[in-house]
């Protein structure tokens, strides 16, 4: 072999060593760092990076996937029961709901007397924060970091440079000083408008920091102890008590959100530090709490990690739950205790196919179903929806619930061709033409072709396991389906066409002027989507011609606040388990236009009496006499009809065969204590499903090889080509 | 040389007052601040009071351009385009719409970035020329036209097929690299070289063709002619003679794009997950956060004015007879 020879093969070995010996550990295409393998680690993913990580501030579900895990409220909810059920977290027992009137003497639970409920909360002793700097004290007590000029911050760039950490036990004081935080107006709390209106002397609170502030200096820390704030105070070390005005009972599921999560003042004094924003070193970025997990790394740009808080209080894993939960194994791990798993890495994964393939390899351990992949994972037959082969054979689960929540395509009741206005004949007239829309708006047929079967039609905004949801024909919206056989089924066609002659549009057409009838849905993007064709073929079925108006999401909201879209459609996802979340979606004074935005009634549906039953129902109890109220709301819905359709999606997760415990909650994200997995298991799928195949190296080799070949001979013949001289050298 | 570099700075400032302005207008055309406020805020429970302090907390509640209210000069200065605009030309960006320091995250989010284009540029500005000199060195024959037809042929698919396919060949059938993801440190280069692959063989098409082209025009000048007629072997023509001289046009096109490598690239860092300024500033369009789009615009531009200016300079050290004055 000659030299060029021998380097090019010397250069191929070389090659060959450095990609081996570099990924000699483990399979070549695992994304986890070698030495984690075989460790009791989840890995998860997530799609952008959070916003907020603040527990007054943070909104989304996309961020409360992590700190829920973090941040412990007063309740929680019961991992397994259903329907959902609250219980005590951090206290010792459900909070003392105490009712009085304006002279502070006790009053009965329907009393018109009663002005106030007070909350009484007691802590359970012994809980403690996760090792934190803000927590870290000298001999004397004093906080070790107390920077006094930004400069002191200079050698920091994340939390992880703060070498000494503390902790102590949480008390009352940390859960009010976290509701003074949530009245702060500086910090834009997305409740704090809606507690303001339950909380007594918030808005006076607020105006109290709102002028300490501008009398401090700009980034100087507010030591919100010092103020007062009337409808909290701290009874002991363990014990507050929140004060409301009048009766709210849906306050207890606030009390289950992250913003009501206790905040040692350690904490906001630590981050408030000079110089410390800069470096971007905030609460908002990284969270403090007692719960199981704590977070320690926070690069959304990569990974986001959270490992088990060495502090965290004895839990224990439920030992109630489903009558099911017990056969699929869901109590084996009854009475262990929780958290199982060590850490919890999430890696950006912008892209759904290779979240869904990493999740094939075995190097995510859960998965949702993205379009593209339904057909891959789900198989639909006569007996149902059910894993593929494919995915049973890799031993993959498949967990499907009910999400808690309610997309549908309303009406403006403003708007002047279907909406509610006019003479009472004017809008009986539009009534029918909103209910010959709603039947032939095939909802079914939507979920089938759109969302891959993965919903339900609603027959009212309630969504199954919430109290108020009503099954089989009591439930039926009789405007749009007909009882038959045992089942719900869609009325005709022609039923929608007499509707239509009877609204003054036959065939589509003005009864006076013969013009077509045309209706404007406004909706986010450009239009020309397959959705919007078979929505414009829907309308057809009754002559109705629909047009599409689509824009921006800052312009569609725009037309929605100022009640200028005739036709749109949008979505609910719950914040709590209770019918008045889902009713107050059509609760007059919530509407879009009369709130400037704020409300989240986009139909602006008001109707006296359903606002009457909504505000009585929303003060009580779950009970028969609640039940009946609901019913006759649902009544008026059906009648009147401010949404055409509407459905409550389906949530499909997939879990690798070596996770246990997993049962999809549609309220509560604080469920990752829960999960086990068999790291073991893991490891030896993942070898046998990711085992490199060479040979396609090999064969760039040699078709490189093979293809300079006749290169390298043609310039070596160039190379001694003669040039014959003229006349030739016979 | 130094007043030139000097003159070509000062002539920078209108040019970014510009893409300042031009970007301003566009951005506040599309979103107007309440419209920003409401996207910061979420959709729940977002109340005008809310709105307000948002928008006052970040300098959003002032006129746009021109403030109708304040006198003399305030009516210019105390506007949002003003207050947001001139630390930009102390490289003081701020922060984001989110509330995050602008800076830090660039500089935390710029070297994954150059690690993937960095070798990305060097590799493939390599791999052209060489295969250009190639095709230049059998021109006119079966060679040449083979190599321009696989060019088009490399041309005319799209980015994103190379990468789809790529993953799907090589992490998800062959199991040789993560599909996507990045680790810093030494675990780096194994999400790397998928990427830099696909870029390089993306890019061959086009930078082969433009190449030979170059190449070809000196090949058929004289001094090539004359090397050949006095014996000196071919490889010593390519690379002492051809190679030399193609440099000059070759350096307009690749100096101007090296201070931009620190941007990144939308298409590569989405696809792959790796966590540079691209992603980031893709991020920034879709949560509408004008202070991060603002500033990346700004970078932008400043980086190529450096690459413009780099490139004369370049040509000064590559032909003797250009003089900067």
């Amino acid at each position: 072999m000659n030299t060029q020879g021998s380097l090019v093969v010397a250069a191929l070995a070389v090659a060959f060593t450095f990609l081996t010996s570099g990924c000699s550990e483990g399979a070549w295409n695992n994304p986890h760092p070698a030495d984690e393998a075989g460790k009791n680690i989840l890995y998860s993913n997530f799609s952008g990076p959070p916003k907020h990580l603040d527990p007054v501030i943070s909104y989304s579900s996309d961020e409360g996937r992590f700190i829920d895990q973090i941040y412990d409220p007063p309740l929680q909810y019961h991992y397994l029961k259903r329907p959902f059920e609250l219980e005590p977290n951090t206290l010792s027992s459900m909070p003392k709901i105490v009712y009085l009137d304006t002279e502070g003497n006790e009053v009965a639970s329907d009393s018109p007397d009663l002005a106030y409920s007070d909350y009484l909360f007691e802590l359970t002793p012994g809980i403690y924060y996760q090792p934190h700097p803000a927590l870290a004290l000298d001999t004397s007590g004093a906080p070790v970091y107390a920077f006094e000029s930004s400069d002191d911050a200079e050698p920091y760039s994340s939390l992880n440079d703060f070498s000494e950490t503390g902790t102590r036990e949480l008390v009352a004081g940390d859960y009010a000083y976290q509701l003074k935080r949530l009245a702060d107006p500086t910090l834009l709390s997305p409740i704090r408008g809606l507690m303001s209106e339950y909380i007594l002397g918030m808005n006076e609170f607020a105006e109290v920091v709102k002028a300490e502030r501008e009398a401090q200096q700009e980034g100087e820390w507010l030591d919100l102890r010092t103020l007062d704030f009337s409808g909290v105070e701290v009874i002991d070390r363990y014990r507050f008590r929140i004060r409301l005005k009048g009766k709210y009972p849906q306050f207890s599921y606030w009390l289950a959100f992250h913003f009501f999560a206790p905040i040692p003042f350690e904490a906001d004094r630590f981050y408030s530090m000079p110089g410390m924003a800069d470096k971007n070193i905030t609460l908002d970025w990284y969270p403090i709490g007692t719960g199981p997990y704590m977070m320690t790394q926070n690069d959304p740009n990569e990974a986001i990690i959270l490992e088990k808080n060495p502090n965290y209080r004895d839990d224990f894993y439920p030992a109630e739950g489903e009558i099911s939960d017990r056969t699929a194994g869901l109590l084996d791990d009854a009475g262990q205790k929780i958290p199982f798993i060590d850490k919890v890495v999430y890696r950006l994964e912008k892209e759904s196919i290779p979240l869904w393939s990493k999740f094939l390899q075995g190097y995510y351990d859960r998965s949702g179903i993205a379009s593209d992949s339904f057909d891959q994972a789900i198989s639909v037959g006569s007996e149902g929806i059910g894993l593929s082969d494919e995915m049973r054979e890799r031993g993959i689960s498949l967990d499907v619930a009910v999400t808690p929540g309610t997309y549908y395509f309303g009406f403006n009741m403003l708007d002047d061709v279907i909406g509610d206005t006019g003479t009472a004949e004017e809008r009986e007239k539009k009534r029918l033409l909103r209910q010959a829309i709603a039947i032939i708006y095939d909802q079914e047929e939507y979920i089938s072709i759109f969302y891959n079967g993965r919903g339900e039609t609603a027959m009212s905004p309630i969504p199954p396991g919430i109290f108020g949801y009503q099954e089989g024909q009591e439930g039926m919206n009789e405007s749009v389906f007909d009882w038959s056989d045992g089942a719900v089924v869609r009325k005709n066609t022609d039923v929608a066409r007499e509707l239509m002659v009877k609204a003054g549009y036959p065939d589509g057409r003005n009864a006076e002027t013969g013009e077509p009838l045309v209706l404007n849905l406004d909706t986010v993007g450009s239009g020309g989507s397959a959705a919007q064709s078979w929505l414009i073929k829907q309308f057809k079925k009754i002559g109705i011609q629909l047009n599409i108006r689509g824009t921006d999401y800052n312009r569609f909201k725009d037309k929605m606040k100022a009640g200028n879209a005739q036709m749109f459609q949008w979505g609910w996802l719950a914040d709590y388990p209770d019918a008045e979340n889902f009713l107050f979606l059509l609760y007059g004074p919530n509407g879009q236009v009369v709130t400037q935005g704020a409300g989240v009634n986009s139909s602006n549906f008001d109707h006296d009496r359903y606002n009457a039953l909504f505000e009585e129902m929303k003060l009580m109890e779950n009970s028969p006499e609640r039940m009946e109220i609901i019913r006759e709301m649902i009544d008026i819905l059906h009648h009147e009809m401010p949404w055409a359709s509407s459905f409550h999606p389906h949530s499909y997760v997939l879990n690798n065969a070596w996770v246990y415990n997993s049962k999809p909650h549609g309220i509560s994200k604080s469920v990752l204590k829960y999960l086990r997995i068999d790291p073991e298991q893991r490891a030896r799928m993942q070898a046998e499903w990711n085992s490199p195949v060479l040979w396609p190296l090999f064969m760039v080799v040699i078709i490189i090889l093979v293809t300079a070949l006749p290169g390298y001979l043609a310039y070596r013949r160039r190379l001694n080509h003669r040039i014959r001289p003229a006349g030739g050298d016979k | 040389m130094l007043a030139y570099i000097i003159r070509r700075l000062i002539y920078a400032i209108p040019i970014l007052i510009g893409v300042n302005l031009l970007t301003f207008a566009l951005f506040f055309v599309v979103n107007t601040p309440e419209q920003m406020a409401r996207v910061q805020l979420g959709d729940k429970h977002v109340t005008e009071e809310a709105v307000q302090e948002w928008k006052a907390q970040r300098g959003y509640d002032k006129p746009l351009l021109i403030n109708g209210d304040a006198e003399g000069a305030g009516a210019f200065t105390e506007t949002i385009f003003f207050e947001k605009s001139l630390s930009l030309f102390a490289l003081d960006f701020g922060k984001s719409d989110a509330g995050r320091n602008i800076a830090a995250d660039i500089e935390q989010r710029m070297w994954p970035s150059l690690a993937v284009a960095l070798p990305t540029f060097i590799i493939g500005i390599s791999v052209n020329i060489a295969f250009a000199l190639f095709v230049v060195m059998f021109r006119a024959s079966i060679f040449d036209t083979s190599a321009m037809i696989l060019c088009v042929g490399l041309m005319s698919v799209s980015g994103v097929f190379y990468v789809i396919a790529g993953q799907f060949f090589f992490a998800k059938e062959w199991s040789l690299v993560p599909i996507s993801g990045y680790l810093g440190g030494a675990d780096a280069w194994r999400f790397l070289l998928l990427p830099v692959i696909i870029g390089v063989i993306s890019g061959i098409g086009g930078g082969t063709r433009l190449y030979r082209t170059l190449f070809l025009e000196e090949a058929n000048k004289d001094y090539v002619r004359t090397a050949r007629a006095k014996g000196v072997a071919e490889l010593t023509v390519l690379f002492r003679h051809i190679l030399p001289n193609g440099m000059i046009p070759i350096l307009t096109s690749v100096v101007v794009v090296i201070p931009s490598l620190f941007m990144g690239s939308l298409l590569v860092e989405s696809f792959f997950g790796i966590p540079g300024l691209g992603s980031y500033t893709l991020d920034a369009i879709q949560a509408q956060d004008f202070a991060i789009v603002r500033s990346m615009v700004f970078l932008g531009s400043v980086l190529y004015i450096i690459g413009l200016l780099l490139t004369d300079i370049s040509y000064t050290l590559v032909d003797p007879r250009v003089r900067l004055s």
